[in-house]
C-alpha cells in the first residue's frame, strides 16, 4: 500500500509582471500582456489590468483563473457598493476590500500578486502592494509578478522613497512628472523582458489623473 | 479520526484532503483524446481534431467525435478525458435548452458559452474534482468571430488561433508563423492539415483519422473523417545507423 501522492495541482503560474508608480497628481499602472504556462506561451495579448472603480485600477499576475475570479468578485462588490452608497468606492476603500477578499481565502489562496493604483480623495496618486493572502501597505511605487525581483531594485534606485519609519511621516509619492514616470516604466519593462522569460510581447500602461484615464501600449521583445 | 492517505487498488476511494469518507475525486484521466487545433479565418472558425481516444498507451477507440456543435453559434472541441467531455456536453444541453425555452429570439453566443464553461471548470477545480479536459470554443455571432480556450483548472483566454496539449508545442509555432487575417477557407484547411500532420508524426497518441469542423454565420459543418497523406521516405530514415553502428 503506497502513499497516494497528489499528482494534480490546482494552481499554475501564468507569469507576467506588474508595476505601479504614484505621483503628486497622477498614478501609472503597467503590466505586460504575455500569458504563459510552463515553457509555452499561451497568448501574447492578454490584459492583466482591470479598472475596478473610477479611480482604482488593479494589475495582477500569477494564476490567471484566480486573477479573473478575483477581478469579477471585486467588480461585483463595487457594483453593490454603488447601489448602496450612490457613489464610487475610493481607492483606499478598494484597497481594504481587496485585502479582506484575499484573506477570506487564507486557507486556499487566490494565487494572485496584485498592485492597486489610483488617486486618493485628495487627488494624490496612491499605490497599494499586496501578497497572495492580503497583507498590504500603501507605498509610492511597487512591482509584483515574475519580473518583480528584477524591477523592484531598479525602482528603489531611481525613485528612492523616504523611509516609512520617519517622523513626521514623509510623502512616498515620487516628484517625477507623469511623462518621466511613463518613460521609467518603459525602461524598466524593456530591461525585465531581457532576463525574465515570462515577461514580454507587449506592455500596457494605464495613466490615471485628474483628467481621467489614458491607455498606452509599447511593443516588447517576443522571445 | 486519522486521515487516511492510503489507496487500495479497486476498493477504497482515495482521499486527498481531510477525512471525507466515500468522496471520490478525479485523480487521473482514463480514456483521453489528444490535441485540438483551431484558427480564425475569413468567414469564421476552423477546428481540427483526430478521432482517437487512448486508454493509457492503448489506442482503444478510433471513431470518437471530439468536436460538437453547441446551440446555433458555437463549436466545442475537447481533449483529455472523454467521459468528462460527455458530461460537459450534458451540462451544455441543459444550458441551451433553458436558453431556447425563453423563446425570446435571443440565443447564447460563443462568448457566453465560453464564459459558462470557464466558470464550470474553475468551480470544479475549486472543489478539487476537476473535469479533466482542455476545451476549445469557437463561433460566430452577428459577424463577430470568437475563439477561446479553457483548461482544466480554469485558465482561459481568446486568440486568433489556439491548440490544446501537444498542439501548444507543435502547432502554435506554425500558426504564429503562417496565420494571417482573412485566410480563405482553402488556406485555412491547408494550414490546419499542416499542423495535424506534424502532430501525427510526433505525437504518439495521434491517429490518422481526423475531422475538420467549420463554423460560420450560417452554421456548423463537421467533415467526414479522412486521413492525411504522410511521407516516410526521408533519406535520413534510410540506414539511420550508418556511421554509428550499435545506435538507433
Amino acid at each position: 500500500m503506497t502513499k497516494q501522492q497528489a499528482n494534480w495541482s490546482p494552481y499554475d503560474n501564468n507569469g507576467g509582471s506588474c508595476v505601479a508608480i504614484a505621483g503628486a497628481d497622477y498614478c501609472v499602472i503597467a503590466a505586460d500582456t504575455r500569458m504563459s504556462t510552463g515553457y509555452s506561451i499561451l497568448t501574447r495579448e492578454y490584459s492583466k489590468i482591470c479598472k475596478l472603480a473610477e479611480k482604482s485600477v488593479m494589475a495582477s499576475s500569477g494564476f490567471q483563473a484566480d486573477v479573473k475570479a478575483l477581478q469579477k468578485h471585486l467588480a461585483a462588490r463595487h457594483l453593490i457598493y454603488q447601489h448602496q452608497h450612490n457613489k464610487h468606492m475610493s481607492c483606499p476603500a478598494m484597497a481594504q476590500l481587496l485585502s479582506n477578499t484575499l484573506y477570506y481565502k487564507r486557507f486556499f489562496p487566490y494565487y494572485a500578486f496584485n498592485v492597486l493604483g489610483g488617486l486618493d480623495s485628495e487627488g494624490k496618486g496612491c499605490v497599494y502592494t499586496y501578497d497572495a493572502v492580503g497583507s498590504y501597505e500603501r507605498v509610492g511605487y511597487s512591482a509584483q509578478g515574475s519580473g518583480s525581483t528584477l524591477i523592484m531594485p531598479f525602482l528603489d534606485n531611481q525613485l528612492k522613497s523616504p523611509s516609512p519609519l520617519l517622523l513626521p511621516a514623509q510623502d512616498a509619492v515620487t516628484p517625477l512628472s507623469e511623462l518621466e514616470a511613463v518613460d521609467l516604466i518603459k525602461t524598466v519593462f524593456a530591461s525585465a523582458t531581457e532576463r525574465d522569460i515570462y515577461t514580454g510581447d507587449k506592455l500596457e500602461i494605464v495613466v490615471l489623473n485628474a483628467d481621467g484615464i489614458r491607455r498606452e501600449y509599447m511593443e516588447l521583445r517576443k522571445d | 479520526m486519522a486521515t487516511t492517505m492510503v489507496k487500495e487498488v479497486g476498493s477504497e476511494p482515495a482521499q486527498l484532503l481531510g477525512p471525507e469518507s466515500a468522496s471520490e475525486r478525479t485523480l487521473y484521466p482514463y480514456v483521453t483524446g489528444t490535441s485540438v487545433v483551431a484558427l480564425k479565418y475569413k468567414d469564421g472558425i476552423l477546428m481540427a481534431a483526430d478521432m482517437g481516444a487512448s486508454y493509457g498507451s492503448t489506442l482503444r477507440y478510433k471513431s470518437v467525435e471530439r468536436m460538437k456543435s453547441i446551440g446555433k453559434h458555437s463549436l466545442l472541441g475537447a481533449s483529455g478525458e472523454i467521459s468528462d467531455f460527455q458530461e460537459i456536453l450534458h451540462y451544455l444541453d441543459e444550458l441551451i435548452l433553458y436558453d431556447n425555452m425563453w423563446d425570446d429570439g435571443n440565443s447564447l453566443g460563443p462568448k457566453e458559452v465560453h464564459s459558462y464553461l470557464t466558470r464550470v471548470m474553475y468551480n470544479r477545480r475549486n472543489k478539487f474534482n476537476p473535469l479533466w479536459n482542455s476545451l476549445v470554443l469557437g463561433g460566430v455571432k452577428n459577424g463577430q468571430k470568437y475563439l477561446g480556450m479553457v483548461s482544466m483548472i480554469g485558465v482561459n483566454f481568446e486568440d486568433n488561433h489556439v491548440a490544446t496539449g501537444f498542439g501548444n508545442h507543435l502547432a502554435r509555432p506554425i500558426l504564429r508563423d503562417e496565420w494571417h487575417e482573412n485566410l480563405s477557407f482553402e488556406d485555412g484547411v491547408k494550414l490546419l492539415e499542416k499542423c495535424m500532420r506534424v502532430l501525427l508524426y510526433r505525437d504518439r497518441s495521434a491517429v490518422n483519422k481526423l475531422q475538420i469542423a467549420k463554423i460560420t454565420e450560417e452554421g456548423v459543418t463537421i467533415s467526414q473523417p479522412y486521413a492525411l497523406k504522410t511521407f516516410w521516405g526521408f533519406s535520413a530514415f534510410q540506414n539511420p545507423t550508418v556511421g554509428a553502428e550499435g545506435s538507433w
